[in-house]
């Protein structure tokens, strides 16, 4: 086991660093870039039962320090994803990857992680209830911790594979949420998605976004997103991956002594493409700078 | 794509709001006229996509308009500073179906990528018109420079300060063409759409989040399915477009 490896729900990642859903696409356009096999492992965009467009466009708008986006889960379907995408990964991706699952009822969530249980590259299910960009789902069943549970209930039934429930910042408290999770038989938490936001264009003084609100990401949101990681590593017994904002080996460093098993990077992924391959390559060194000597125990 | 560190030689106002920036550096990695790079600026986040107007061996044209924040700020740039540029974006003109005499539509910063896919078509034995299409003489800009190329150049204004009064349609009308390129503000791209006699190529233009296709940030929806504006685009061919109204 080398310095930079963890242990993500019994899986052993050579390092913590995962490029977050929504950022990577399906992997392999990044692989045209780099060998993404020096990852800890990705998770692939959110994937819902149908094939979906998503919103209009504008989806993008600039921030201070960060990104607003409205996707509004774009992705061709499960099916496609397993008939399509999956074979296309394996060519370029030797690890487990983290699938990303989308919903908007309990059976459809409970329909794609059936689906994707099947599938020997999906080492992880990332259930996200936080989707800030779509109507009558996502988020939704991210901000009750009821709904939170029975969601986690749902699909623990139908998967042997580790569950990792992805919760949005956009709540009162997020450790009720976390805590739901957990007692429903989640096997991980990922934190935190977007934060819900907007912007105005002053020529046309319209929202800069045709969908009006988007999610916040980016270097803006780290501080806040470190506190909520805080937060829940302390309430909860089972591992937490922390993202929002991580930009730098030092961001994973405080990502990890907050309480987190492993770190997703997100929107630094689109500023720039090569922000994985730096960060793994310059935290050795940056351990050392601190007297880190391990990251596995590190909190 | 590439990802490359490139140093400013010019960055000069060629209008009151088009600047042209020269850059030196490694261009390989731009395969196709009409591809775009993606442009790291201090203090933003996001990147800024420019179209490439020329490159030529260690340097490349990029012609932009201040816009926003993002271009005042590249606008205000110094020759010798350095830039951090992802290169070779999107999948740019096709010259392939382009025939003996293809005709290129511009209309005011969709004119730079049009010169190079001129100057690529003329090396191919083409012989290449242009209609550059702008508000008022005073945003002209590049028209004496696709002359001195050797194509046949048309310039319409709207108020008919210069050339032909009207907009890029109205120089369509009489001209013979076999195949058409064109670039520009989205209502023009549309009206040339209706107007033209024969098959074309259109660029388009939107807000993007990555500019290399992993972000969703700019799809379109296509006769032959959904379409990243950044990575299957920018050029789409005129019979997969599905105008949104």
């Amino acid at each position: 086991m080398g310095r930079l490896s963890v242990n993500l729900c019994g899986i052993e990642l050579d390092n913590p660093i995962i490029p977050a859903s929504g950022t990577f696409g399906y992997g392999y356009e990044f692989a045209e870039l780099y060998d993404i096999n020096i990852l800890g492992s990705f998770s692939c965009k959110g994937t819902t039962l149908h094939p979906r467009f998503g919103n209009e466009t504008p989806r993008i708008a600039e921030a201070p320090a960060g990104m607003l986006n409205s996707v509004g889960l774009q992705n061709p379907g499960v099916d496609a994803v397993i008939s399509e995408e999956l074979p296309k990964l394996a060519k370029c991706f030797h690890k487990p990857m983290m699938a990303n699952v989308s919903g908007f009822s309990i059976d459809e969530y409970t329909s794609v992680c059936e689906k994707l249980d099947k599938e020997p590259q999906v080492g992880w299910l990332e259930v996200n209830i936080s989707c800030p960009n779509v109507h009558g789902g996502g988020m939704s069943f991210g901000t009750d911790p009821a709904m939170a549970a029975e969601v986690t209930k749902a699909v623990k039934a139908v998967t042997t594979k580790p569950v990792i429930m992805k919760l949005s910042p956009n709540v009162t408290d997020i450790t009720a949420i976390a805590r739901a999770c957990e007692d429903a038989g989640a096997d991980g938490i990922s934190l935190i998605n977007t934060l819900m936001a907007m912007r105005i264009d002053l020529k046309t003084r319209k929202p800069i976004l045709a969908n009006v609100t988007g999610g916040l990401s980016g270097p803006a949101i780290f501080p806040v997103a470190l506190r909520m990681v805080w937060q829940v590593a302390h309430a909860v017994s089972i591992p937490v991956i922390g993202m929002g904002g991580i930009s730098s080996a030092e961001d994973v460093l405080e990502m990890m002594i907050a309480g987190a098993a492993a770190v997703e990077i997100g929107a630094a992924n689109l500023a720039d493409p090569f922000v994985c391959p730096k960060i793994i390559a310059d935290l050795p060194a940056v351990m050392d700078r601190y007297g880190i000597e391990r990251l596995e125990g590190i909190r | 794509m590439k990802q490359q560190i490139f140093t400013i030689i010019e960055n000069k106002p060629l209008t009151d709001s088009v600047y042209r920036l020269r850059l030196g550096g490694n261009t390989s990695a731009i395969t196709a006229p009409g591809q775009f790079v993606n442009i790291k600026l201090e203090g933003k986040f996001l990147r800024r996509p420019i179209s490439v107007c020329d490159r030529s061996g260690s340097m490349l044209t990029l012609i932009y308009k201040t816009v926003g924040k993002g271009t005042e700020q590249l606008s205000t740039m110094k020759k010798g500073e350095q830039l951090d540029l992802l290169i070779g974006l999107g999948n740019g003109y096709d010259l392939t179906p382009s025939g003996e005499r293809p005709l290129l539509i511009g209309g005011g910063v969709g004119v730079p990528p049009l010169f190079s896919l001129a100057d690529e078509l003329l090396q191919k034995g083409c012989k290449v018109s242009a209609i550059l299409g702008f508000n008022t003489a005073s945003e002209i800009f590049y028209a004496d420079e696709f002359r001195m190329l050797g194509v046949e150049t048309y310039i319409t204004t709207v108020d008919g300060s210069a050339g032909i009064k009207g907009f890029v349609t109205d120089a369509m009308k009489d001209l013979d063409y076999s195949y058409f390129y064109t670039c520009g503000p989205e209502p023009m791209l549309k009206a040339v759409y209706r107007a033209s006699k024969t098959d074309g190529q259109f660029s388009f233009e939107k807000r993007m989040g990555c500019g290399f296709g992993a972000c969703m940030g700019c799809s379109c929806r296509t006769i032959s399915g959904y379409k990243r504006i950044c990575k299957e685009g920018p050029v789409l061919k005129k019979g997969e477009i599905l105008w949104e109204d």
